[in-house]
Formats: structure tokens, C-alpha cells, sequence
């Protein structure tokens, strides 16, 4: 029928409109999106809002809803004066990781993509092996490195530096000692980075590192070769062609690595959970759970106001991703 | 009604059969002390411990009451380590009514805690808990189911453990199985080897960590995984030097935080941070019940429980505690931290009748037997249980909190649960890793506990 | 340009060595080379100990390793798979296991059949908005799943739901099918938006064919477009199985009752009870890891495309 079956679909889509359409597709195609729809917006979308609502409220979350009752900007009050010491301890850790994580695994994804992307031997087995770890969840991940390289009494870190016996032991997980610490004007505790959370911070690079690094080598490959050697050839060397040319025009994936660094800085829970959360590891994402439905039959109120700060946290970049990648959808 | 009964049951009220007239009367000057609501709730200072057969008859004719159950029954337990857990089968297989089929689901101990309010939004429908503040809160909440009908039926137990079963309303929703005290536990065989004596008071006791250390023993065990078990030496060290009054009152949110008398409690402990085990916060108690048990620790002040840890019979039979050592005189060694251990009903539970007759069945000398003869680190809660084969800590627990002149229950159970693990859980463990902190972190306490107590 | 391109091979350095094999002369060793392997096996080594230790670890009895000064870096005196059965049973892995498999299967295929769906219609059709209901979706699923707890919680509390799903609760929460149900609700984002763009790479002519054939929408759906995306619904199988099955956070808000939750939510539950058993812990701990590993193994190149389709736009 046509001829341009083999060519790329151009940018401008022909789509059939949809008043061409018979009553009985019309019908099928309304369940299609509707029901999926439904399901995303009662359970995601209706929360997220609901989310903001509550945290001008004061909910125990036992009683019925009637029980809310609306108290206006309190809770953010609270959390930014009573409970100031668990806010800017969590939020501290979560910048804490957000840096740690773009400055260590991203970038060393990125440099392996780069190394592996050129065709030297092995470079699949490479691949593979550094990949494994992402389909592991965190929470197995925490396990893992907790039983066998932080473990007081035989694991890999005590053992190669001879401090096994008991009573002189290095307690890797639990030591919430600060590295060091200083003051914030406003704030009354000291805030700094704790031992132990520094310690996990490799076991979430570990995991960190492989995923950035499938995410750029995909990028890499649909990156026209050509071009890259033209500028090679013109006198630039690697590291110039790189950052002149292949990281410029990688830009979609530059923003897709950016956006799932940082939402995956704020969405880490699962490892500090599954190590039961001691003290020195607190993040935001922490704290809105522990208000869930706390032993003190709970503070919905300040829980939600835990989690509109997360979403304050993220929604800029959320956005700045959509705008981004449904540019070209406009056009 | 919030300010009723901040307070655990006095000592005579925790009694046994072998309540004298003299532990009596001193039970009846620990309840002066309360509230006059106490009196509201069915017991006085004249009833207190006595008079078992009366109340046994009667106990005999109520519990016929009791609808005889069948079907499924769930059973939420959080005794999950080896021998608790193996206890509580026990004590379910010895439930004389067969056509109950019981389902007994198990939680590791520490998470069952952490997420108690969620579960109890859809339990099972007999669920583990202990006696105190807590206990009330989640009755006062709807969270629980009245037994009070099943305490009808419940002759041996004294009216002290009514009392501690019993929420603000008067109701009963607690049936008691055990309780055990906190002491300091040592090694007999090593305190006779190296000449070592029971410290009574603190410069004692110091002295005593001092001769340990030179002896190349570390002579505090010290764990604090969770952030529970180290609560319980801020409540002894807070009873001897501020007395038990003024820990109720702290507990119950009407004292200062950032008073001096808190802060003489954290002076003092500081004193004991050099002398006990590194890496407090990240070790588990269990752990440190191994350091005692392979004899490099020399002491640990922990609940009896410590001896279900162990396995070798001859390690039981070895080990012994003392009590907290005095710090002032005024208030000697009189209060002892003894938490009572039972379980609760759901609001509203898939079977009524099996789960009333099955805590009836708890709160008799039949079931504490079976559970205490395959984990006898407790003492049973009826006045009928027979201790004539009880071992020698079990006899000792049970003298030890009957001649006490105070009881409290637990940190974590004796205040609010919102102030207890969000608020003292952290400080504790942040005085533990850095103390010199405690000011900043108590000044944070004191503010925290205000807008927690004010709800 | 002076692109020297011969015949489409990329000049690089690699071509000068292809050059220089195929003339027969030999591949002088460059030390940028050996630099570069050492690096990179360096690295593998790392990436692999962990794990590798672990699975040393799981196979040793820990009164054995615990006694001994250099712990698991001795000479296995013993080894056997006791630590795995132990695990297995008192973790009562498999029951977990089961309900693991009741909460997975269902959630994937749901999902993607409902997010082929919509990716289905907005692709193919023109609707006014359909911009807004792919970034809605995009939006949903980026979002750390933290916001949304405390509403969602509420929500499954409150939802009555028949006796015959949900035994224990009688509401939406403590149920496999509430657990079905969010984890479709929270992965339609993500797999719609990979869908859409691959079928928008799908030649509109296949679809008019077939409805000048008088195929309806969901036959045209079903025949045409459907089996086209095989490739993408299978890698998008393997990122969602992994994904479904690694689930820790909605397991355990949404549901309670431990003898309901899936495994990976189990873990909190086993290095609990097992004390200071580190091998134990470990063996328990790679049991629960198996099947994404063997996932991965099997299917490792459908597991890279599905990522790489969400990263290329098509």
C-alpha cells in the first residue's frame, strides 16, 4: 500500500481523528484509558493531593474521619521548631546522599558506560557483572553488606583490620558519632554526617553505580558514531571530544541520570528499614512512616507535613523532567 | 481520668501466695501514694493480696459464665526467640478445650513493637502485650476488647494485677502471665573466683567495676539495639537518686525534663560509660547475654529474662542478680522495675467465645506452669501456680518484687507510647554515642514531651 | 569532513589494532590497555565480593567462623547447605514464596496489559489529552512512594472489601489483592510511557490496514499492534517482575499481618529472629535474592532493553 513503510515515522503524527471512529470503538477505546486511569489517579494521583490536605490537619488516624480536624499550618510549625532536630537531621542526610551519590556512582556509572561502550574484550561479561547488583532489592542489599562486611565480629571491614575480638570491635552500624559537626544559626543541635550512615553510603553506591551505568551506555549507543570521530579526528582528544560533543548531545539521558539520582536520594528507605533505622541514619522518608500510625495512635497531621516536604523536594525536578521529555510531543 | 493510675500496682498488690502481713502493710503505704481513684477502682489497701479462697469460690462459680468456644482462634505472639516461643506452644497445647483450633502467628519481638498500633488495626484476636500506661492508652482508644467478664472468672490472681490490667474506665483488657524483675546479673562462680561481693551501695558498685577492669573483665554488659533496653538503667538510676515518686510523676509528663534532678541521673551515668561494653547501640541484648555467659562481662543489668538465652543448664544454674545499688540513702534500694507480661483481646475479635475462654484459661496457674516449665526465667502471675519446683532465680524474683516497696513497670510502658520511641528512645541512644550532648538533647526532650503530652 | 569511514567501521583506536591483526603483525601491548582491564577487573572484583562472600558465608556453620580469629576468611573446615534449610524453615520461606507469587503474577500482567492500553490509545489516536494523561502518569510514578502513604493507608483502611478477599481485615489493607492493586496503580506510569513510545515507532499504516479490513479498536489492538510490542513487553516483564518482587515499602505499610506479606518484605523479619547468626542471616538473605538473580541471568538482555527503552525515547 505504502511505500514509506521502512522510513522513520516523521515528527508530525497522522492520526486518526477520533470522531472517525465507530460509537463501538469509541467505547472500547474510553475503557481502554479510562480504567487505568482510574486506578492511577484513586491510588496515586488522589493521595499526592490528599497528602497536602492532611498536613494542615490533625489526625490520629484511628478515628473516623470526622476526627480531623483542621489546624492550619501547626504542624509545619512543629516540625520546623519542636521536632527541628529530626527535620534538619533528615534533610541533611538526604543532601548528604544526593551529593555523595551524583559525585560518586554517577559519575563512575558514567565512566563505565564510557569505558564499555568501546568495544574491548569482555566488555559484556563487564556489563554483566556490574549490573547484577540493581536487580537486588536495597533491602537485601543492607542485609547482605550487614551480615558479611560490616558484622562486628567476623565480617570483611573488622577482620582485615584486626579489630574481631569482642570489646574491641567497630560497631559499623550502629556508631551514630558524628565525623564532625557544626552549627546552623537557627538550629540548637549541631548537625553532621554520622558514622554509620557514611558506612552505608557504599553499600548504596554499590548498587548505585550499575544503574546509572546501563542507563548511559543505552544513550551512548544510539549516540552517532560519526560525529564523535569527526571530532577526534579534528585534534581533539578523548577527554575533550567528550565533553564537547558526546555529553552535550546526550542530553536526554544527561537529564534522565540527573532526575533518577535525585529521586532516588529521596526515596531511599527500604535499606535504612530493613537495618531497623538507628540513630544517625534518619532521612525524610523515614520520618513520614514512623507517623503513619506511631505507637502515640499517631500524628497524620505531621506525617503528611513530613511528606509534603519530600514532595516540595522533588516536584521541581518532576517537572523539569515532563517539560523536558514531552517537549517534542508538543511540537 | 488521664491522671489515674500513672502508676504500677504497689508491691504487695504483685503478691503471692506467700504475702506476709508485714509486706501488707507496707503495700498499703506505697498506695497512699496514689490517686483516690484507685479506690474507684475495686480494690483497697484491705483487700489488697489476701483472702484467696473467697475469691476463688467465687472465681470458680463465674467462670462458668464463660461460653464454651470453638472454631479458629488467632494468636498474635511476639516471643519469638527459641525457648519463649517454644514455652508458648507449650502452654497452647496444654489448652484443655480441643475443638478450639489455635493459630498462633509470631512476630520478631522488636517489630512486633515497633508497628503495634498498625497491627492492632486489623490483630488477631488474642495479641501479646504487657501491663501499664500503654496498655490503657490503646484501651482508651477503642483498640482493645473488655475482658472484664473474663476476670470474673479469674480467683487467683490478686486484686494488684486487676488493678494493672485495668484501663481508665474501670474495665479490665489485660490478662497477666508472668512478670520478672530487672536486676543486675553476674556469674556466681566468677564473683567466688576472683573475691568479688555484691555491691549495695553505688561507690560500692563502682569500686567493684574498677577491680574488673583491672582484673581484664569488662565489667558492664551494655546493648541497646531497638533503643529499649538501655530505658531500663535511666529507670533505676532515676529511682535511686530522684526516687520513685518523682520517676511517676517524670513519666507521667508533670516534671521537667531540664530539671537538675534529670540531669544528676545522666551525671551519674555518665560514670558508667567508660566501664561497660563498646558499641552500645548497635548490640543486641541476646548479644550481650553471650559476653555474660563466656564470662568477659562481669555484670548486666537486664530483666531475668537473660536466662532464657541460654542453653547450658549449668550456666542457668550459675548465674544470679542483685539489686540496683543505692545512690541515696533516702530512697535505698525500695523500688523495683518488675513488668508484668499477658496478653489483650481484640476490639472486636473473629471469635468471641474461644478468645474470652482461651485468656481465662491464661490467667490460671495451669497455663503460667506450662509456659514457666520450658522457660522458667519468670514468675508465674497466679497466686496458685505451684512454685515448689521454681528455680533458684525464679524463688529469688518472687521475694525480690514482694518485699519491694515500689514497682514500676518499664520505661517504654510506664509513659506515653509517642513520647517513649520517638522521643526518649532517640535521646537515650544519642547520651549513649555522645554524652556530652545530654543538655542540648534534654532541652529538646523537654520541648518534644510538651507538645506530645498536650494532646 | 575527512570522516575516514571505510566501509561504516568506526575509525578509532580499535580499528588501527584491527588494521594491524589483519595484516598479520602483532598487537604491540599497550599499557593504556592493561590499565584500562585492570581497572575494570578491579572493579568486577568489588561489585562480585559481597555477594561472593555471602554465599562463602551461607555455607559455613557460624559457630565455626564466629570462633576462629580471621572469622570467614579461614579454611572451611565444613561445608554444607544447613544454613538454607534452616532459613527456609524458620523463615517460613514458603509460604512467603507462595504469597510473593500470588502478588507478582497478577500485578505484572495486569499492569501491562493495562498500560498497553493506554499507551495503545494515546499513540494511536488523537485525543486532546493525551499529553496530559502520559505526564500525569510519568509524573506518578517518579514520585517517591513516601508522599503518598499516609492518604493510601487511610484509603486501604477505610475501603470495605467481601469477606472472601479479604479474610483478615475486611478492608482493602492486609490483602494480596491490595498489594496487587497499588503496585498496578504505581508501575502504569512507567511501563505506559515506554509503551507509547514504542508503539508510536509502530508505522500507522499496519493499523489502517486492518481497520479498512473492518477490525474494530480492540481487535486491531489485540492482532496487529499487541504482538508487534513482544520485545517491549518482554523486557518491560523482566524490569517489572524485578521491581514487583523487590518491593519492600508497600508491604510493609499496607500490610501487618506477617504471615501476608510477600518475601522481600520478610527480610526485616529474619535478620530479627535469627539473632546474631550472621551465615544464617546470609544464606536467608541470597534465598530471598535467587529469583531476581535468575531472572537476570536468563534473561539479562530483555532486562537492559526495558531499561534502555525507558531512557531512549524510542
Amino acid at each position: 500500500m505504502s511505500t514509506d513503510l521502512t522510513t522513520a515515522v516523521p515528527r508530525k503524527r497522522r492520526r486518526r481523528r477520533y470522531s472517525q471512529l465507530t460509537s463501538g470503538d469509541k467505547r472500547a477505546l474510553g475503557f481502554m484509558t479510562g480504567i487505568p486511569t482510574v486506578i492511577h489517579v484513586a491510588f496515586v494521583t488522589v493521595p499526592a493531593l490528599l497528602t497536602i490536605f492532611l498536613s494542615f490537619t490533625k489526625w490520629d488516624g484511628l478515628h473516623g474521619i470526622s476526627s480531623v480536624r483542621f489546624v492550619g499550618f501547626r504542624n509545619y510549625w512543629e516540625i520546623f521548631t519542636v521536632f527541628e532536630d529530626t527535620l534538619s537531621a533528615a534533610i541533611f542526610n538526604n543532601v548528604i546522599l544526593l551529593v555523595f551519590l551524583f559525585f560518586g556512582p554517577t559519575l563512575f556509572g558514567i565512566l563505565l558506560a564510557y569505558l564499555l561502550d568501546k568495544n574491548i574484550r569482555g566488555t559484556r561479561v563487564y556489563q554483566s557483572i556490574y549490573y547484577f547488583p540493581v536487580v537486588l532489592s536495597l533491602a537485601v542489599v543492607g542485609i547482605i553488606w550487614k551480615s558479611v562486611i560490616f558484622s562486628p565480629g567476623q565480617g570483611l571491614l573488622n577482620t582485615v583490620l584486626g579489630r574481631t575480638k569482642a570489646g574491641h570491635q567497630i560497631d559499623w552500624l550502629g556508631d551514630s558519632h558524628k565525623v564532625f559537626s557544626f552549627h546552623i544559626p537557627f538550629l540548637d543541635n549541631a548537625i553532621g554526617p554520622s558514622k554509620n550512615f557514611l558506612v552505608i553510603l557504599a553499600a548504596i553506591a554499590w548498587r548505585h553505580a550499575g544503574y546509572i551505568m546501563v542507563l548511559y551506555l543505552a544513550g551512548l549507543k544510539s549516540f552517532d558514531p560519526s560525529l564523535r570521530e569527526a571530532a577526534m579526528i579534528d585534534g581533539a582528544n578523548e577527554w575533550k571530544t567528550f565533553r564537547r560533543v558526546v555529553f552535550p548531545t546526550l542530553k536526554p539521558i544527561n537529564v534522565i541520570v540527573v532526575v533518577i539520582t535525585i529521586i532516588e536520594a529521596l526515596r531511599t528507605y527500604d535499606i535504612i528499614a530493613a537495618l531497623r533505622a538507628p540513630l544517625g541514619m534518619e532521612l525524610i522518608s523515614l520520618e513520614v512512616t514512623k507517623n503513619l500510625l506511631g505507637e502515640g495512635g499517631g500524628n497524620v497531621g505531621r506525617g503528611s507535613a513530613y511528606g509534603v516536604v519530600l514532595l516540595v523536594l522533588c516536584i521541581g525536578f518532576i517537572i523539569w523532567y515532563l517539560v523536558n521529555n514531552f517537549r517534542e510531543e508538543q511540537t | 481520668m488521664s491522671s489515674q493510675a500513672r502508676r504500677s500496682p504497689s508491691p504487695s498488690e504483685v503478691g503471692f501466695s506467700t504475702v506476709s502481713r508485714r509486706q501488707l502493710l507496707l503495700g498499703a503505704a506505697g498506695i497512699a501514694g496514689a490517686g483516690g481513684l484507685l479506690a474507684a477502682c475495686g480494690s483497697s489497701s484491705k483487700k489488697a493480696g489476701g483472702t484467696n479462697s473467697a475469691s476463688t469460690v467465687a472465681g470458680a462459680a463465674a467462670a462458668s459464665k464463660l461460653k464454651k468456644g470453638t472454631g479458629a482462634l488467632s494468636f498474635g505472639s511476639n516471643y519469638s526467640n527459641d525457648k519463649p516461643k517454644a514455652a508458648v506452644q507449650a502452654m497452647v497445647d496444654a489448652f484443655p478445650n480441643k475443638d478450639v483450633k489455635i493459630a498462633i502467628n509470631t512476630t520478631d519481638h522488636n517489630t512486633y513493637q515497633d508497628n503495634i498500633v498498625q497491627y492492632l488495626q486489623q490483630p488477631d484476636d488474642i495479641i501479646s502485650w504487657f501491663a501499664g500506661y500503654r496498655m490503657r492508652f490503646f484501651a482508651a482508644k477503642g483498640l482493645v476488647g473488655d475482658v472484664s467478664d473474663v476476670w470474673s472468672g479469674l480467683g487467683d490472681l490478686t486484686d494488684a494485677f486487676k488493678k494493672a490490667s485495668t484501663g481508665d474506665d474501670g474495665k479490665q483488657y489485660f490478662v497477666p502471665l508472668y512478670y520478672y524483675p530487672w536486676g543486675v546479673h553476674y556469674r556466681k562462680s566468677l564473683f567466688t573466683e576472683k573475691g568479688y561481693t555484691v555491691p549495695k551501695t553505688w561507690d560500692e558498685f563502682l569500686a567493684l567495676a574498677e577491680k574488673m577492669k583491672t582484673d581484664k573483665l569488662t565489667p558492664l554488659v551494655a546493648a541497646n539495639d531497638g533503643k529499649w533496653p538501655q530505658m531500663g538503667m535511666f529507670d533505676q538510676l532515676n529511682m535511686r537518686t530522684n526516687g520513685y515518686d518523682f520517676h511517676v510523676s517524670l513519666m507521667a509528663g508533670k516534671e521537667k525534663w531540664t530539671d537538675d534532678r534529670v540531669a544528676n541521673v545522666f551525671k551519674s551515668w555518665e560514670k558508667l560509660i567508660p566501664l561497660q561494653q563498646e558499641g552500645v547501640n548497635g548490640r543486641k541484648w541476646e548479644e550481650g547475654a553471650t559476653a555474660l555467659g563466656n564470662k568477659e562481662a562481669g555484670m548486666y543489668l537486664i530483666g531475668t529474662f537473660l536466662t532464657s538465652q541460654f542453653k547450658d543448664q549449668a550456666v542457668i544454674d550459675d548465674i544470679d542478680f542483685f539489686a540496683f545499688p543505692e545512690i541515696d540513702k533516702k530512697y535505698a534500694q525500695d523500688a523495683v522495675e518488675a513488668p508484668i507480661d499477658g496478653f489483650m483481646m481484640a476490639a472486636k475479635p473473629k471469635n468471641v467465645d474461644a478468645a474470652k475462654e482461651f485468656l481465662g484459661y491464661i490467667g490460671t496457674a495451669a497455663a503460667q506452669e506450662a509456659y514457666l516449665k520450658i522457660d522458667p526465667s519468670s514468675v508465674a502471675a497466679s497466686s496458685k501456680a505451684n512454685t515448689a519446683n521454681y528455680s533458684a532465680i525464679q524463688k529469688k524474683s518472687a521475694d525480690f518484687v514482694a518485699g519491694a516497696k515500689q514497682i514500676s513497670q518499664f520505661l517504654d510502658r510506664d509513659t506515653d507510647p509517642e513520647f517513649a520511641s520517638k522521643v526518649m528512645g532517640d535521646a537515650i541512644a544519642s547520651f549513649l554515642s555522645d554524652p556530652k550532648t545530654i543538655t542540648a538533647t534534654l532541652k529538646t526532650v523537654e520541648e518534644k514531651k510538651l507538645t506530645i503530652f498536650k494532646k | 569532513m575527512s570522516a575516514t569511514v571505510a566501509g561504516g567501521q568506526v575509525v578509532s583506536e580499535g580499528v588501527r589494532e584491527r588494521v594491524a591483526t589483519a595484516t598479520g603483525r602483532r598487537r604491540p601491548i599497550r599499557w593504556s590497555r592493561v590499565v584500562l582491564h585492570t581497572f575494570l577487573i578491579s572493579t568486577a572484583i568489588v561489585m562480585i565480593m559481597p555477594i561472593a562472600l555471602a554465599f562463602y558465608a551461607s555455607l559455613r556453620p557460624y559457630a565455626e567462623t564466629s570462633s576462629r580469629k580471621g572469622g570467614l576468611f579461614t579454611f572451611p573446615k565444613k561445608l554444607s547447605f544447613a544454613n538454607y534449610s534452616s532459613a527456609f524453615k524458620q523463615g517460613d520461606m514458603g509460604r512467603h514464596l507462595w504469597v510473593t507469587f500470588l502478588i507478582v503474577v497478577p500485578a505484572l500482567i495486569l499492569t501491562l496489559l493495562l498500560a498497553s492500553f493506554v499507551a495503545f490509545a494515546v499513540s494511536r489516536y488523537s485525543f486532546r489529552f493525551n499529553l496530559v494523561l502520559l505526564m500525569l502518569f510519568t509524573a506518578g510514578n517518579l514520585m517517591p512512594q513516601q508522599v503518598i502513604i499516609l492518604p493510601l493507608f487511610q484509603i486501604y483502611s477505610r475501603i470495605p472489601l467481601p469477606s472472601s478477599i479479604s479474610p483478615n481485615s475486611g478492608h482493602l489493607n492486609n490483602t494480596i489483592f491490595g498489594l496487587v492493586l497499588i503496585h498496578i496503580a504505581f508501575q502504569i506510569g512507567f511501563c505506559t510511557f515506554v509503551l507509547s513510545n514504542y508503539m508510536k515507532t509502530i508505522p500507522k499504516e499496519l493499523g489502517e490496514a486492518a481497520s479498512v479490513d473492518g477490525a474494530s479498536v480492540p481487535k486491531q489492538f489485540y492482532r496487529v499492534i499487541l504482538p508487534i510490542c513482544r520485545p517491549a513487553l518482554a523486557a518491560l516483564a523482566t524490569l517489572e517482575f524485578t521491581w514487583i518482587y523487590n518491593d519492600f515499602f508497600w508491604a510493609v505499610t499496607l500490610v501487618s499481618r506477617g504471615n501476608l506479606r510477600p518475601i522481600t518484605s520478610s527480610i526485616k523479619n529474619l535478620s530479627g529472629q535469627f539473632l546474631t547468626d550472621d551465615n544464617l542471616v546470609a544464606a536467608g538473605s541470597l534465598m530471598i535474592a535467587l529469583p531476581t538473580l535468575i531472572v537476570y541471568l536468563i534473561l539479562q538482555k530483555q532486562f537492559i532493553s526495558g531499561l534502555t527503552l525507558g531512557a531512549n525515547k524510542g
